[in-house]
């Protein structure tokens, strides 16, 4: 049975090399140390979750093969269509798998590309995948810190260097502008999460990386420490009393301002309660991508005293033409900004 | 004068202790609030006077302790009342009000209304909503087959069902947002008084109420019907009319309770089984205990959920983690009989 398995698949892998029109191969160093063999051109990639669709679609968008998961009708316009369409793949990454290997072998990509955290899991599970499936599996550090780098791995990979350069200009200078506007004193903020707002992350998540990169205070993080996403009470959130609340649920951002119970929130007094932006990506934390970056800036002008830019609407545009090949009308802005805290 | 005496004891003492809890409930809180000024705060509440605090205490203690307090005490009690039930209805000490596919059809309404992003008012309709659709379901396929017992077909079609629901709870678990929607999916069904306010209790305490009266006036029935549907015909009982009542109210209880703090467990299952404990296998006697227990339980263990850390424990984590000793220790120390 396994020798009749190793034929088939060896079959098939001869198949494939001359689909793909059978290359010489360099040796590849990814961020968890792994040597492996790819393709000396790349021109097919999958990506195995959301944050690496996004590194690879900023990166090189005709060489993305699939996304994880179809557009939805809202995001499908931020992005060019031609690229919208791509199928959906599902996801090859350790927690809920919801690829087919065959469906991946099926679209024949020359790499796989994972952008996340490296641990043991997931580096015993890419292994896996490449002996399983015979296709070059690279893992990317997905941590903030890495982003130049990942954006410089990927550049590399699939042979866009200059357009990879461009992007890690433009992380570098979102950072150094960032770095150089920190707020002080540095703002208490609470990040909501939920339909009633009461989820909330602690330090190490990364659903609140962007924060803390900021230099705000998180509220959860300050008293709490450590930990993932939690849940936290009403009378939690009052006793923290938080400057600023950023949120990412459009229901509760709606809601809070008529709750009699959250008008005991300084924020919500100041109408301090900012909406993240969320198509096509999360400006927050979801997915963890470089999608983050325009997130980090507009963070950081709701946060400052002074606000945001007269060019922030403009800032906005630039970004996705850049990183979403698709250059957003007034309209587009507008509705992308609506309880953002930017002037539209 | 001995049987008055007993009952003064199976009552009125878990009453004081409940009181006492509330009032200690009240008490504490991570709002840094001092137990005097809330005892003010009440009094000035009462009699009009101002109390000169910031109106953020006021809010803490009335908008925020208090309906969780309330939440606690009507949830716990008509989860156990349900349970008591239940146990004597399908005459099986293992039967919890779960038994019928509410909590799992209520599970189902709710993370659908969190899978399409409605707001919490609509995620706790569809979870009231489903709750009563599913034993609807349940009842009439339950009743449409002939030929076999009918509690064990009703029970049969509750298990069934139950597993479908949560399968399809599943299903949309997967086709879930993971980066948004699967965490508030998770911690819904963990339950939770956290986000408790005076609306959700208004709402809820309608069906509560509409389901609890029926079953203390039934109460006598329910006796009769714990021997059986031969011997409860025999007395002169209509079984499927009372069946039909005692479900339907359960089911409306219930379905209120898992809308109001999402699933919680345990509850349902073993309180019923201390009631027994105290007041022995007569329902008269027992489902006020039930009731009482199961409110003073609920209370303490949504105390100590929103006390212990910063972070919220899930009710349904806690439930058990607070419980099983407590029971264990009971079921040691009580010499009376079991049913």
């Amino acid at each position: 049975m396994r020798a009749v398995l190793s034929a088939a698949a060896a079959g098939l892998l001869v198949l494939l090399s001359f689909a793909a029109d059978a290359q010489e191969t360099r040796r590849f160093t990814d961020s968890a140390g792994r040597d492996v063999q790819v393709p000396l051109r790349v021109g097919r990639v999958y990506a195995a979750g959301p944050p690496a669709s996004v590194l690879v679609f900023a990166v090189a968008p005709d060489k993305l093969i699939g996304w994880t998961s179809p557009f939805r009708a809202a995001e499908r316009p931020f992005v060019p269509e031609r690229y919208a369409a791509l199928p959906a793949l599902g996801r090859l990454t350790g927690r809920g798998n919801t690829a087919n290997v065959e469906a991946v072998l099926a679209a024949r990509p020359d790499v796989i590309i994972d952008y996340g955290s490296i641990s043991p899991t997931y580096v015993s599970l890419a292994n896996r995948v490449q002996e399983q499936a015979g296709i070059p599996y690279i893992l990317i550090d997905g941590s903030f810190g890495a982003m130049t780098k990942a954006l410089e791995l990927v550049g590399d990979l699939v042979g866009e260097p200059a357009r990879a350069r461009a992007l890690i200009e433009y992380t570098e200078e979102t950072l150094a502008r960032v770095d150089a506007s920190k707020p002080s004193p540095p703002p208490r903020v609470y990040y909501a999460r939920g339909p009633n707002g009461l989820q909330t992350g602690l330090d190490g998540s990364i659903n609140v990386e962007s924060i803390a990169r900021i230099g705000a205070v998180n509220v959860a993080a300050e008293a709490l420490g450590r930990g993932g996403l939690v849940q936290v009470s009403m009378e939690q959130v009052l006793a923290w009393d938080p400057d600023v609340i950023v949120t990412i649920d459009p229901n509760f951002h709606a809601g809070v301002w008529h709750d009699p119970l959250w008008q005991g929130v300084s924020a919500v007094r100041a109408r301090r309660v900012y909406l993240s932006p969320a198509v096509p990506f999360g400006w927050v934390d979801f997915p963890p991508s470089i999608n983050r970056l325009i997130g980090l800036r507009w963070l950081s002008w709701v946060l400052r005293p002074e606000g945001a830019p007269a060019d922030a609407a403009d800032q906005v545009r630039d970004f996705f033409t850049r990183f979403y090949h698709r250059t957003p009308s007034d309209a587009q802005i507008a509705s992308l900004l609506r309880g953002s805290g930017l002037p539209r | 004068m001995k049987k008055g005496s007993a009952r003064v004891v199976e009552v009125v003492v878990p009453l004081a202790l409940l009181l006492a809890m509330v009032v200690g409930a009240f008490a504490v809180g991570k709002y840094p609030l001092d137990w005097r000024d809330v005892c003010w705060l009440f009094w000035a509440k009462l009699t009009g006077t101002p109390h000169g605090f910031p109106p953020s205490f006021e809010t803490v203690v009335f908008g925020i302790r208090g309906p969780r307090i309330a939440g606690a005490l009507l949830i716990g009690a008509a989860l156990a009342a349900a349970g008591a039930a239940y146990q004597g209805l399908f005459r099986n000490p293992l039967v919890s009000p779960d038994i019928l596919g509410v909590s799992s059809g209520a599970a189902l309404g709710a993370v659908l209304g969190i899978f399409l992003s409605l707001p919490v008012a609509a995620i706790q309709g569809l979870a009231f909503v489903f709750g009563l659709g599913a034993v609807a379901l349940v009842y009439l396929i339950g009743s449409s087959v002939r030929g076999h017992d009918p509690v064990l077909v009703l029970v049969l079609a509750g298990v069934v069902l139950g597993t479908l629901f949560g399968s399809c709870v599943a299903l949309l678990k997967y086709l879930a947002d993971p980066y948004n929607q699967l965490p508030a999916i998770t911690f819904w069904l963990l339950g939770s008084l956290a986000g408790a306010n005076g609306g959700d209790i208004r709402a809820g305490v309608l069906p509560m109420l509409i389901g609890l009266v029926p079953l203390y006036l039934l109460r006598w029935r329910m006796n009769v019907m714990s021997l059986g549907d031969e011997e409860a015909q025999a007395l002169g009982v209509s079984t499927r009319r009372t069946r039909l009542v005692v479900v339907a109210a359960a089911t409306l209880m219930t379905s209120a309770a898992v809308a109001m703090a999402g699933v919680v467990g345990w509850i349902g299952l073993l309180i019923p089984h201390v009631a027994r404990l105290i007041a022995g296998p007569d329902f008269t006697r027992m489902l006020p205990v039930a009731m009482i227990v199961g409110a003073a339980f609920l209370l303490g263990v949504d105390t100590l959920a929103r006390t212990m850390t910063g972070m919220e424990i899930p009710l349904g984590v806690l439930t058990a983690f607070v419980g099983t000793p407590v029971f264990i220790w009971l079921l040691a120390a009580a010499r009376r009989s079991w049913t």
